[in-house]
């Protein structure tokens, strides 16, 4: 052997070695993160997406913040009431710079509110939230916001708007995701954005509220969730969302990584189509002529809840990631009655609510959903199948991508109605207001006045539309809330819909770090705390 | 020569013509990207505001006009929802597309081609035996499973390699890549070697099968009557002969290393261009899928020309068709 071969061999070793020794660990002061989703942009008023949303919490304030159970806590507002039937009066915390070092007024907000409403090219707007309120500067750090009719729920609308200087009130989204303009109150200023790679935070030191612990943090978008778990326990990141529940039990038992769950305001449910309207055959005899929907006999929706199995659901499909539901909200969350409960587990019952209407000898269905939307959602549908087909509906499913799947859940039949007979689909509140689902999903159709875009199985009771009006309109939002309630107990107890269960959040940490958490399922950086 | 390359590229301007009609016409059956992009808690009008702007209430002939008045003058359209040109998204993402088919390409070759001589050349060895046997789990082992055992074995259990991402990006010679860095190659190493592993195995065959063929023809048999020493044989006798196959079929399979990572780029989080279209067939982002599968399309043409044109000037008994006019 030569020399020169000798000292090649010897060079190559080394690089071998070189790119194989261990990752020297970042500073201690840095925080990764493995997030499961990835902001299409940084630009906080381009696009009504979860995951922007939250993202835009870590750099940008509103003027009322939510907490991690979507309650309503003084933000760059450091107090709101009613003045008169249609205004609501904002007090501004003074003494907030923005991370330009521009003071933070009246002027902003109002600034804010007009570039929002209107970001050219975005695909889900924040206008919803700002058209048809008038922002009104009483002084630098007084707002009136008024609206035409009483609207209890501005300050849940304004809690969705993030506040910029409005020195970047003609901004382009391309400037704020190179960082050009963004600039926020919040508690991490914006440090870069490589698409795909990973966005850069770095720390706010003269942050208003409480400081957060990292100097810097990195969040990598890993949309893999066995990727994302062996990302933590190798030590590539320090946290991740969303752990792949086959992944949950390994994660809980190992040493160095703590687990967090929480119930989330995620839920599945079921419509059952209560007019005559559908003309696909998804309901037949068992002679496989078409039948109008049963499911306008409410025995016949009560017997469905009843046949469905939803412990089972939770302990064999999910992992035990769901908490079986009666009604939208979670124990302990905005909206949530006491008073309703999960239908306990009856094929009995439900065989003999069959009977009584006429379906003693049952029928043939066939069920929808999407196809990798929700967690777990073709078993799910798959299990719910089965536990129908026992109590005498011979039921067959029938699963299809998202993208499909919505389409034709919302307009697939004719005239642009809704194509299906049963379908499961997903609902989780991102206002933090009680009324959104009633809003949405019970109130009878009534498209011009935004009632009942999301009642696709033709559910309509006068009383529960009164109280669900009369809530909306009352300026006593404690008030509203028991019409809310009520009307929440008496949409349930007509099987409206039929909820199977709320999904449970995820998250894991090495043990270096704890995370505070509730009914929301984004992340919320802040909220990741140095031991 | 000339003749050849510009009757090629005609046709080829057709083919995309064709192919741009089928691929907006069928990605208009699908879904409405209305109820993907709009936040359900909008309002109606906001569903009506974003079908207006995006051009989604015009008719599918009428949005095709659109598109192929803007392809025309190199606009492919903007992303639904980035807001971006389609274009400028698949330019950002390339780069780091390219450095991974480009690695899993080198990877391929420096270890499938010795291997597959050896195997040619002692084909009842106990070692090409077992070769053989690896090479066929290579071709039918799934990727994404390969894929996360590795991530098993050097990440989790070893802890030598990071599990995703691109790492640091070096500058050499004007151009910017993960390559030249130290961070990046511990990156790259993993889904480049995981990408590149079909790829090994069907080299190993093809040269094991070139070498066997070569090795019985008479200019070898005089190589070794004359008595040259083996090494020179296989490197000025054999190589020459078994090369030109394999350079055809890896012209055309860098292409599908390009196109097709998708898979090895989810499970390792590479920024690439497979991670940015498979998210865009989520969430039918159109005007991505469009231009992507365009681009594609395109990439395979300039690819099958240049290996047709290679392999003319590789072997003399090929003529170009339309060389003699």
């Amino acid at each position: 052997m030569t020399i020169s071969n000798f000292k090649r061999r010897v060079l190559i070793i080394g690089l071998v070695f070189g790119i194989l020794s261990p990752a020297a660990h970042l500073s201690a002061d840095t925080l990764r993160v493995g997030l499961a989703a990835e902001p299409t942009s940084v630009d906080p008023h381009y696009h009504n997406l979860t995951i922007n949303n939250s993202m835009a919490t870590q750099v940008f304030d509103a003027l009322v913040l939510q907490d991690v159970n979507q309650n309503l806590v003084p933000g760059l507002a450091v107090s709101w009431a009613p003045v008169g039937e249609t205004t609501w009066e904002f007090k501004l915390r003074s003494g907030v710079t923005f991370h330009n070092g521009a003071a933070f007024t009246a002027k902003d907000v109002v600034a804010t509110m007009k570039r929002a409403a209107d970001v050219p090219n975005s695909p889900s707007s924040f206008g919803t939230f700002i058209k048809g309120k008038t922002f009104e500067i009483v002084d630098d750090l007084t707002l009136r916001v008024s609206t035409k009719k009483p609207n209890p729920f501005v300050p849940n609308d304004l809690s969705r708007v993030a506040i910029i200087d409005s020195a970047f009130a003609d901004a382009t989204t391309e400037d704020f995701n190179t960082g050009k303009a963004a600039f926020g109150t919040g508690p991490f200023k914006f440090a870069g954005w490589l698409p795909g790679d990973a966005l850069t935070l770095t720390k706010n030191a003269g942050y208003w509220g409480q400081a957060v612990d990292w100097e810097s943090v990195v969040i990598k978008p890993i949309k893999d969730g066995t990727t994302r778990t062996a990302a933590l326990i190798s030590g590539d990141v320090d946290f991740i969302e969303r752990v792949a529940p086959s992944d949950l039990p390994n994660l809980e038992k190992r040493n160095g990584i703590l687990v967090y769950k929480s119930v989330s305001n995620r839920l599945l449910y079921m419509t059952l189509h209560m007019t005559n309207d559908p003309v696909k055959p998804y309901v037949t005899d068992n002679s496989d002529n078409p039948i109008p929907s049963p499911f306008q006999d409410i025995r016949l929706r009560q017997a469905v809840s009843m046949a469905i199995n939803r412990e089972a659901i939770s302990d064999r499909v999910m992992d035990g990631l769901s908490a079986p539901a009666g009604q939208f909200s979670p124990e302990g969350y905005i909206g949530y009655s006491p008073n309703l409960s999960a239908d306990d587990y009856n094929p009995e019952k439900a065989k003999e609510l069959m009977a009584e209407a006429g379906f003693e000898d049952g029928f043939k269905l066939t069920i929808h959903g999407p196809a990798g939307r929700y967690s777990n959602d073709t078993r799910i549908l798959e299990a719910i199948a089965q536990m129908l087909s026992r109590v005498g509906i011979d039921t067959t499913v029938e699963t299809m991508p998202a993208s499909v799947f919505f389409k034709r859940f919302s307009r697939g039949g004719p005239n642009k109605t809704p194509e299906f007979t049963v379908a499961m689909s997903g609902y989780a509140n991102g206002s933090g207001e009680p009324s959104h689902p009633l809003r949405i999903f019970i109130h009878t159709k009534q498209k011009d006045r935004g009632y009942g875009p999301g009642n696709r199985n033709g559910y309509s009771n006068a009383e529960v539309d009164k109280l669900i009006e009369d809530g909306r309109a009352m300026m006593d939002i404690a008030k509203g809330e028991a019409a809310f309630i009520k009307a929440t107990e008496m949409s349930m107890q007509e099987y409206a819909l039929v909820p199977i269960h709320h999904e449970l959040a995820t998250w894991a940490s090495s043990d270096a770090v704890t995370y505070e958490h509730g009914a929301l399922d984004s992340t919320f950086i802040h909220n990741i705390r140095n031991k | 020569m000339f003749a050849f390359i510009l009757r090629r590229t005609i046709q080829s301007v057709i083919v995309l013509f064709v192919m741009s009609l089928l691929v907006f016409c069928m990605i208009n059956l699908v879904g409405d990207p209305v109820d993907m992009l709009v936040n359900p808690e909008s309002l109606p009008d906001e569903i009506e505001r974003v079908r207006r702007d995006f051009g989604l209430d015009q008719p599918v002939y009428s949005q095709y006009w659109h598109f192929l008045k803007g392809a025309l003058s190199g606009d492919l359209g903007k992303s639904y929802v980035f807001g971006r040109p389609a274009l400028a998204l698949m330019a950002e993402r390339f780069p780091a597309t390219l450095e991974l088919a480009f690695c899993a390409l080198i990877i391929a070759v420096t270890i499938g081609l010795p291997l597959g001589i050896y195997a040619g050349l002692r084909p009842d060895g106990f070692a090409t035996r077992i070769m053989m046997g690896m090479s066929v789990l290579g071709i039918s082992i799934p990727t994404f499973w390969l894929g996360l055992m590795m991530i098993i074995l050097f990440s989790v259990i070893l802890g030598w390699l990071p599990v995703s991402g691109r790492g640091d990006i070096g500058v050499f010679l004007g151009i910017e890549s993960s390559i030249f860095t130290m961070d990046g190659l511990r990156h790259l190493i993993m889904p480049a070697t995981n990408l590149a592993l079909f790829k090994i195995a069907m080299v190993m065959r093809l040269a094991r099968a070139g070498t066997s063929e070569v090795m019985a023809q008479d200019f070898i048999r005089f190589a070794r009557a004359q008595g040259l020493p083996r090494k020179r044989i296989i490197k000025s006798h054999l190589l020459p002969n078994i090369l030109i196959p394999i350079v055809t079929v890896i012209g055309i399979e860098f292409g599908t290393l390009i196109a097709f990572a998708t898979v090895t780029e989810s499970i390792f989080s590479w920024p690439g261009l497979g991670k940015l279209v498979i998210d865009a067939i989520i969430n039918l982002d159109r005007p991505v899928v469009v231009a992507y599968l365009l681009f594609v399309v395109a990439l395979f043409l300039t690819l099958n020309l240049i290996v047709d044109i290679i392999y003319a000037a590789l072997d003399p008994r090929v003529r170009l068709q339309g060389d003699d006019t």
